[in-house]
């Protein structure tokens, strides 16, 4: 874990997040306590309705924990406002999703442009800030294209472009490689490590595959059925349960 | 956000689901319109009764009578209001330039008026004449008159009622340019002696300041130069109606015997001329009641028609106000659009919203997008409905001006959209469709974003 010692970037602590469904409660979350370091690369590890992407919409701020806390940068989550939620999510973290989540409406430079336009940046600095992202990507000549005249993986690419534009210290990725072919899911992967290695920035991918995991996160959390099993360390760095 | 980038978002957001959300506008340009018309209808008739209420000269005049009229008397003691401390003074020249030096009054003129005998093809027609200041050239009072008005403040000329101008000729119109000769009264002051033996005559020995005055019969030659269908004083402050109009000018030198003569000599002031009455035009019908109340203070009656305009615009205000009540119903409706689009608009943008908010769009970010597509499609459709609302207007007018071109009537103009109208009209139509925004905005900006991204 080489940067994972700098800081806490995330600390979960026995976080649960429950559900009412009629007469069950779902346990979705259930206490369950983390930390992730500065510019560490955590994978989230765990089958399907494991609880892995409610954890990552808690510590991403598009959801409340029903008990426990997340601090991040010394503030919990749980006692910010909708509107410190908001600003929390524009600035402080990025966001790609399995989806890719693109609006196919716009064309890449607008979809780019859409967290600077939410976070009121000057309209004089956003091209450069667009063309900045895109070129992070390799994708700086497609501004003009809609969506729809992209491959996935440039779409994924365009994704992580709009979660960078904003210049987030934390980018979390939910099954970033989940629609894409392996070689293109290598290049998704290949570019998060980038990242993670060339800006610190710290990062936690909700992911099912274990060979993706071990091969690029620092640590991985195993989740299963709500609660966190293992954290395990990669070659030498110490595991926690 | 900011409202620039809310602006661009909203109105892209629009052109998405173009037909769609056109419909929608196209339902507020309805219902705006509907209320325009209806209201262009309401202030064009307001406009076009007042106008022909002011051109008849009613609402900025004030009939300045001397209080030795006992028609004064008689109307305080009908009313039981005592009489006025202040003491009666003639309306004479000196009162008349004094009135019209005060401030707020446009002119003072008297009002001259007598009977006469005009002579025309050889035969003779009894009726009354009365004496036009030159004003009455610019006031609107003989708009739509067939022919001119008088040439000059001094000239010679005659304008006919068109009654009067049906009684000397079948086709009125071939009159404008013929000659009529003008029988009147001339009143003339007898000299001191001659004073003093009509007195003597009379048996009357106490009196030596009334010099009475002698009658003698006239003649004047004048040109018709137009005929008009109403009448521009509308027929107050003299006995009946006048049907033949000279310049004033030219009325006050014929020294025309009139019905305040015979009230002069009887109450001794016969010395020198006064007036019947005058006609006192101020500025605004809303100083009427400051300059009256100055006349009234020198000694004078007054009388001016300003509860009659009073209640004219009470009633207009009251059908407006049906008027704009029976036009809004449209607006309601369309309204209803508004809300069935933007919240269809929710359904089919609720993963976006989600994206939106994952994004760092709060709460109030949604809400302010979604009113700002709701006041867009109100702003368009507000200029639309005011356009096409002008347009209904004067598609009315056209067809009532054809019904009356048919019944040989002159043209009216009887819708107006005022500037005042179209802005309101505008502001209303983007405060109602807020208003209808108000609840899709509120629920789009609530909705859950972890269930709005997963929702396929």
């Amino acid at each position: 874990m080489p940067q994972g010692n700098n800081g806490v970037a995330i600390h979960a602590d026995n976080v649960s997040r429950h559900y009412q469904m009629g007469a069950a409660l779902i346990r979705a979350v259930d206490d369950v306590s983390l930390s992730v370091g500065t510019g560490e690369f955590l994978a989230l590890l765990g089958s399907s309705g494991s609880g892995k992407s409610t954890l990552l919409n808690l510590l991403a701020g598009l959801d409340r924990p029903t008990t426990g806390a997340i601090v991040v940068r010394g503030r919990n989550l749980a006692e910010m406002d909708t509107h410190e939620l908001a600003r929390y999510r524009s600035l402080t973290v990025g966001m790609v999703f399995q989806a890719f989540n693109l609006l196919p409406r716009m064309t890449l430079e607008e979809n780019v442009e859409l967290p600077l336009r939410l976070a009121e940046v000057d309209r004089a600095d956003r091209a450069a800030r667009v063309r900045e992202a895109l070129e992070h990507v390799h994708l700086e000549k497609r501004l003009a294209h809609r969506p729809s005249e992209l491959s996935g993986g440039e779409q994924q690419r365009a994704a992580l472009a709009r979660a960078l534009v904003n210049r987030p210290t934390i980018l979390l990725a939910d099954e970033p490689t989940g629609n894409l072919d392996s070689v293109t899911g290598e290049e998704i992967m290949l570019l998060l490590k980038n990242f993670n290695q060339s800006m610190g920035m710290t990062i936690v991918m909700v992911t099912h595959e274990r060979p993706l995991a071990e091969r690029f996160a620092h640590r991985i959390a195993t989740v299963a059925d709500g609660k966190l099993i293992s954290v395990t360390a990669k070659s030498g760095d110490g595991a926690q349960s | 956000m900011k409202i620039g980038d809310l602006t661009e978002l909203a109105i892209r957001n629009l052109r998405e689901a173009i037909l769609r959300n056109s419909l929608t506008t196209l339902g507020v340009a309805v219902g705006v319109a509907s209320l325009v018309a209806m209201l262009s209808l309401g202030v064009g008739l307001q406009q076009f009764a007042s106008q022909r209420l002011a051109n008849s000269g009613l609402f900025n005049a004030i009939f300045v009578s001397s209080r030795y009229n006992t028609g004064d008397y008689e109307r305080r003691s009908r009313q039981n209001q005592p009489a006025d401390s202040t003491p009666a003074r003639p309306l004479d020249e000196s009162a008349r330039r004094e009135i019209a030096g005060l401030s707020n009054v446009n002119e003072a003129y008297p009002e001259i008026r007598f009977m006469t005998e005009i002579r025309y093809n050889e035969k003779s027609y009894p009726t009354m004449v009365a004496g036009m200041p030159d004003s009455a050239r610019t006031d609107g009072a003989f708009d739509g008159m067939q022919g001119k008005f008088f040439s000059s403040p001094g000239a010679d000329e005659a304008i006919l009622q068109i009654e009067f101008a049906k009684e000397l000729s079948a086709q009125p119109s071939a009159l404008i340019g013929k000659d009529l000769v003008l029988r009147y009264a001339e009143r003339q002051a007898l000299t001191a002696q001659s004073g003093k033996a009509a007195q003597s005559s009379a048996g009357n020995n106490e009196s030596s300041g009334s010099g009475g005055f002698s009658v003698v019969p006239r003649e004047k030659k004048l040109r018709i130069v137009g005929i008009i269908s109403t009448e521009p004083e509308g027929g107050f402050g003299a006995v009946g109606r006048s049907r033949v109009f000279i310049p004033l000018a030219v009325a006050e030198t014929l020294s025309a015997t009139q019905v305040n003569d015979l009230r002069d000599v009887l109450n001794g002031s016969s010395k020198t001329s006064s007036y019947a009455s005058l006609t006192v035009r101020v500025k605004s019908p809303t100083q009427v009641p400051q300059v009256e109340a100055a006349i009234k203070n020198m000694g004078f009656t007054t009388f001016s028609l300003l509860d009659t305009t009073r209640n004219l615009r009470l009633f207009f205000t009251v059908i407006d106000l049906l008027l704009g009540i029976f036009g809004s119903l449209a607006l309601a409706v369309a309204t209803l659009g508004i809300v069935n689009t933007l919240v269809m608009a929710i359904l089919e943008r609720r993963r976006e919203i989600g994206v939106f908010k994952a994004l760092g769009a709060d709460d109030r970010d949604i809400r302010r997008l979604f009113f700002a597509e709701a006041g867009v499609m109100g702003l368009v459709g507000g200029i639309g409905g005011v356009a096409l609302g002008w347009l209904i207007g004067k598609g009315v007018t056209l067809g009532t001006n054809i019904y009356l071109s048919r019944q040989n009537l002159p043209s009216v103009n009887i819708s107006a959209v005022p500037l005042w109208l179209a802005l309101g009209a505008i502001a209303f139509a983007i405060v109602v469709s807020l208003a209808a925004g108000m609840y899709p905005a509120s629920r789009a900006a609530h909705l859950n974003p972890v269930e709005a991204l997963r929702y396929e």
